[in-house]
């Protein structure tokens, strides 16, 4: 190893060693809560953007690779870092480094043990992500996937005083190991029979169609339960709200891309082939997806549980454009394919830094005034504006408006769309109108769920007087938001610079990159008279127009304002139970879409002196595939248990049978 | 390019400033169709002024947003106003946004206003935001599935290519368009908060959309309001014959043609006020939730405008 200009693969693995090592030194710091908040969680938070810093290094130099004195004999844990790894590093770096600072400010108020714990699990989780990232052979990547679903277990079960969370902890544990028995059984197929198990092997081995099929399902299965695919999803929305708020923007953000980390390994890099079927099926899970979660958001009344069904429909998008990549590819149109990578690599890294910013601008609402309930909330920017202000960037960037970067990976995969005449199969032209217009669908109402959001939480009047007092975020925690959201205009400004970055990425998975045609201020994938755009041009007119719109009118006329009370059609009372609630606002989703859920309703007496009303819409698919799966288990165990009468002749009747039965036929 | 830059001021200021004529003419087309006595054609000039030399009232409580939020309306509707060819059609502005990020541009207005009305925490207000939305998340899929089918037929997302290939080229009949057409009308009438979906001269708060979102502001702010909704009828109506009949719209660096674009401009925006101001006198305000219905069938003919253009024009 040359120490002078290390490879980025030793610096990464450094700094997940350094991570582990903050992790195991935490529990004995337990009674020192100043060292802990102000020397290990600043300092975690650094290592995250060192860690974005050696991905950075590994997405724009050489790979490298590194073979580990760890492990079995004989079976050494081997990292490497590509383009792919450098990405997903830079964007589990760059988040995780907002989140970070943010949870030193917003976990002071944790007691030490809980404190300590924390730090241990955070800081494991964050090595265990990296480490995924970095694996270069099936042994390490299912123990560095183990870490990351084990620590993130016990993060989401932090406040596991509370019987909900365990069984959320509980269902996220199942649902994760389901998933990583597939991944087991993906890798022994990749390896083609010989018992290699590095992924340069992997890289070589021959596959029939119909084994890379199986591999592929395989890998789609496991990946898809970690990511929340639908119907792999129910563990999502129950985990995420459970968790304390920055574990929750970490495991939206960033863990959620692991598997699609995981997705684009298997099927462009460890896959000898790739299959136009393959794709379809993505896309087709991908729209699922998005619709369903996007649809389930609008009707939640818990802000974290909101934002999660959010996560799903951003997951849902992300597979699609995962899809359309591989029908691109497999049709053997390497620049479409390119559009339509790009478009989901941004969106990746866009969600990282959206969902992270809004994770913790709900945790920030919550450690402030102690409810998730959008129907408590309201009127909360008057007591909070930084969060308020900081958090309106978030939900702009989410609902795909320009100029933010939300808007951009949505126009790319849009761009994308738009390229498929140029197809072969016909029947799969045919398809993506229809795809094209559920991806509209599902990001116009992502705006209609975050404008129910932010309008029910920040705006109004406060639903609650206690409200009034909720104080704003702390030093540290507007710092983080403010790293999050100024990621999330960076991302949306600078398009052009984001695609070059991203270009050794589509060069590793599919041979060729997005080609920019414009110049650095136009974003124009194929050519200018094709599409382009250009969202700092597009800013400066936006401004340049408003601005010249106030001064002209406060020139020209005046600039008097009289404060009333409001007017609301002379309606003399106004009082906070008048505004919509989250369940009234998203009334209009639930009568449209409501084949897809069960609603649940409890309406009082109209002669009720003090009503109590509630509502729940349920996912269906919890009561049409996981409740017969569940009384399916407990029937067997049922038929099991008749087994066992606690009675010895009977044991020593089996123990007599099964001897027989060995002796018959094991010889 | 610095003609080009005059040519995109010029127009933007044109439509700027002819939208508030627009919306007189459909307000005296419709009092004609109604056997009532018109007002006259220029009666939402005088109205923008009478509002702006009135104090702005702003309800105690108000944050920021809610002053804020006419101005971003405003801006986003001049920006959409000078992306859409109406006369010429080389825009240097062009390039910076393509027909996805026209439709980007309404939906960040829209959210603004959404959420500037759920500012002071009325009743009304929240109706409206939740209303207005239902009626955007149903209309922007459609609207993108017709500029889809039009950027299909011309090969380009960017509108001054779409105006350029179906203007200028041989002529072409595309079935697929027709199709688009109608989704387009039907979109358009939603968006812009008319007849069978909203009506703009309704008094009765409970079957207000985009009224009910703006019943908080007055003076200058109303004012902005009022003339960026216009606007927006305007930007919409260009649209519109930007796609569908963009015959008349000067090709590049053909200036002796302006004068003559102008007045097709304007002639073919008359006929399409006569129309809509025909269309809503003979139609009635359809219930809430038929709107559904309404833009369902405008997303169902712009995804068939699409297959159809997939399975005939390719």
């Amino acid at each position: 190893m040359n120490l002078s200009s290390p490879h980025p693969v030793n610096v990464a693995w450094g700094i997940a060693l350094f991570l582990v090592a903050i992790a195991a030194l935490s529990p004995f710091l337990r009674l020192r809560r100043r060292v802990l908040l102000r020397a290990l969680m600043p300092a975690g938070a650094l290592a995250a953007l060192a860690l974005a810093g050696a991905g950075f290094a590994g997405l724009t130099g050489e790979t490298s690779a590194l073979a580990l004195p760890l492990g079995l004999p004989d079976l050494p844990f081997r990292l490497r870092l590509d383009a792919l790894s450098g990405f997903f590093l830079v964007l589990l770096g760059g988040a995780a480094f907002g989140v970070g600072v943010f949870a030193n400010g917003y976990m002071r108020n944790l007691d030490d043990t809980t404190l300590a714990l924390y730090c241990l699990w955070y800081h494991l989780f964050l090595a265990g992500m990296a480490l995924v990232l970095l694996a270069n052979d099936a042994y390490a990547f299912m123990v560095a996937w183990e870490m990351m679903a084990l620590s993130s277990y016990f993060l989401v079960t932090t406040n596991h005083v509370i019987p909900g969370v365990r069984r959320a902890g509980f269902l996220y544990l199942l649902i994760a190991h389901v998933g990583a028995v597939a991944l087991l059984l993906c890798f022994g197929v990749l390896q083609g029979g010989h018992g290699a198990y590095t992924f340069d092997y992997m890289r070589g081995a021959e596959l029939t169609p119909f084994w890379a099929s199986v591999a592929f399902l395989l890998a789609l299965f496991g990946f898809g339960a970690k990511a929340g695919l639908v119907p792999l999803h129910v563990w999502l929305p129950e985990a995420h709200p459970a968790a304390p708020s920055p574990v929750s923007a970490v495991m939206s953000g960033i863990m959620l891309k692991t598997a699609i980390y995981g997705l684009l390994r298997v099927s462009f890099d460890l896959l000898n082939m790739q299959l136009a079927w393959w794709g379809v099926l993505a896309l087709g899970l991908g729209l699922v997806t998005a619709l369903y979660g996007v649809v389930f958001a609008a009707v939640q009344s818990d802000m974290k549980r909101l934002l999660a069904w959010s996560s799903i429909e951003n997951i849902g998008i992300l597979v699609a454009g995962f899809g359309l990549t591989l029908i691109f590819h497999a049709d053997g149109k390497g620049a479409l394919a390119a559009i339509a990578l790009t478009a989901t690599l941004y969106h990746a890294i866009n969600h990282a830094f959206f969902k992270g910013l809004l994770f913790v601008g709900t945790g920030a609402v919550l450690h402030a005034t102690g409810q998730r309930n959008l129907g408590r909330l309201g009127g909360v920017m008057r007591s909070m504006p930084w969060v308020a202000w900081l958090t309106l960037v978030g939900v702009l960037a989410i609902a795909g408006l320009p100029p933010l970067n939300g808007f951009v990976s949505e126009w790319l995969l849009l761009q994308a769309f738009l390229m498929t005449p140029a197809l072969s199969q016909s029947f799969v032209n045919m398809l993506i109108p229809v795809a094209a217009g559920t991806i509209a669908l599902a990001g116009a109402l992502a705006a209609y769920v975050m404008v129910k959001f932010y309008g029910v939480i920040f705006l109004g009047q406060h639903r609650d007087p206690k409200l009034a007092q909720a104080h704003d975020a702390s030093g540290a925690e507007r710092l983080g938001m403010l790293w999050l959201a100024a990621g999330c205009v960076a991302l949306g400004l600078m398009p052009v610079q984001v695609i070059e970055l991203l270009a050794p990425v589509t060069e590793l998975l599919i041979g060729q990159s997005l080609p920019n045609a414009g110049s650095w201020l136009y974003l124009a994938p194929v050519n200018a008279d094709r599409a382009s755009y250009s969202p700092l041009v597009f800013l400066l007119v936006v401004t340049a127009v408003t601005l010249l719109a106030f001064v002209l009118v406060r020139r020209l006329y005046h600039g008097r304002v009289r404060h009333a009370d409001p007017w609301d059609c002379g309606f003399p009372e106004q009082t906070p139970r008048m505004q919509d609630t989250a369940e009234g606002f998203g009334q209009p989703i639930r009568q449209i879409f409501v084949s897809f859920m069960r609603v649940e309703r409890d309406t009082p007496d109209p002669f009720d002196r003090h009503p109590h009303y509630s509502g729940a819409s349920l996912d269906k698919l919890w009561f049409g595939i996981y409740e017969p799966i569940a009384r399916l288990a407990g029937w067997l165990s049922d038929q099991a248990g008749r087994l066992q009468h606690g009675r010895i002749h009977w044991y020593l009747i089996y123990s007599f049978v099964t001897l027989i039965f060995l002796l018959a036929f094991a010889r | 390019m610095t003609i080009g830059i005059l040519i995109q001021i010029a127009q933007t200021l044109l439509a700027v400033l002819l939208a508030p004529l627009l919306m007189g003419w459909v307000n005296q087309c419709r009092a004609w169709l109604q056997g009532r006595s018109a007002p006259p054609i220029l009666q939402p000039y005088r109205t923008l002024i009478k509002l702006f030399h009135k104090d702005a009232i702003v309800a105690h409580g108000a944050t920021p947003l809610l002053r804020f939020a006419p101005y971003v309306f405003f801006g986003c509707m001049a920006l959409a106003a000078g992306i859409v060819p109406m006369v010429a059609n080389d825009l240097p502005f062009s390039p910076a946004a393509d027909v996805i990020a026209l439709v980007g541009v309404f939906a960040l207005a829209r959210v603004f206003m959404a959420l500037a009305a759920m500012d002071i925490g009325t009743s009304f207000g929240t109706l409206g935001a939740r209303r207005e939305m239902l009626v955007a998340f149903l209309a922007e899929p459609a609207l993108l599935m017709v500029v889809f089918t039009a950027s299909f037929v011309a090969n380009s997302t960017q509108l001054t290519t779409i105006v350029e290939a179906l203007a200028h080229r041989a002529f072409a009949i595309y079935p697929s368009l027709a199709f688009a057409g109608v989704a387009f009308w039907m979109v358009a009438m939603a968006e812009n908060a008319r007849i069978p979906v909203d009506n703009p001269t309704t008094h009765l708060e409970l079957t207000m959309i985009h009224e009910a979102m703006i019943l908080e502001y007055s003076g200058r702010h109303l004012a902005l309001i009022e003339w960026a909704v216009a606007l927006k009828l305007f930007t919409y109506s260009a649209l519109g014959l930007a796609l569908f009949m963009p015959w008349g719209i000067a090709e590049t660096g053909n200036f002796a043609a302006m004068p003559l674009a102008v007045l097709a401009l304007l002639v073919k925006l008359a006929a399409g006020g006569f129309a809509l101001a025909t269309i809503e006198t003979f139609l009635a305000k359809w219930r809430l939730f038929r709107v559904p219905e309404f833009l369902g069938t405008a997303f169902l003919l712009g995804v068939l405008a699409m297959l159809v253009h997939l399975l005939l024009e390719v």
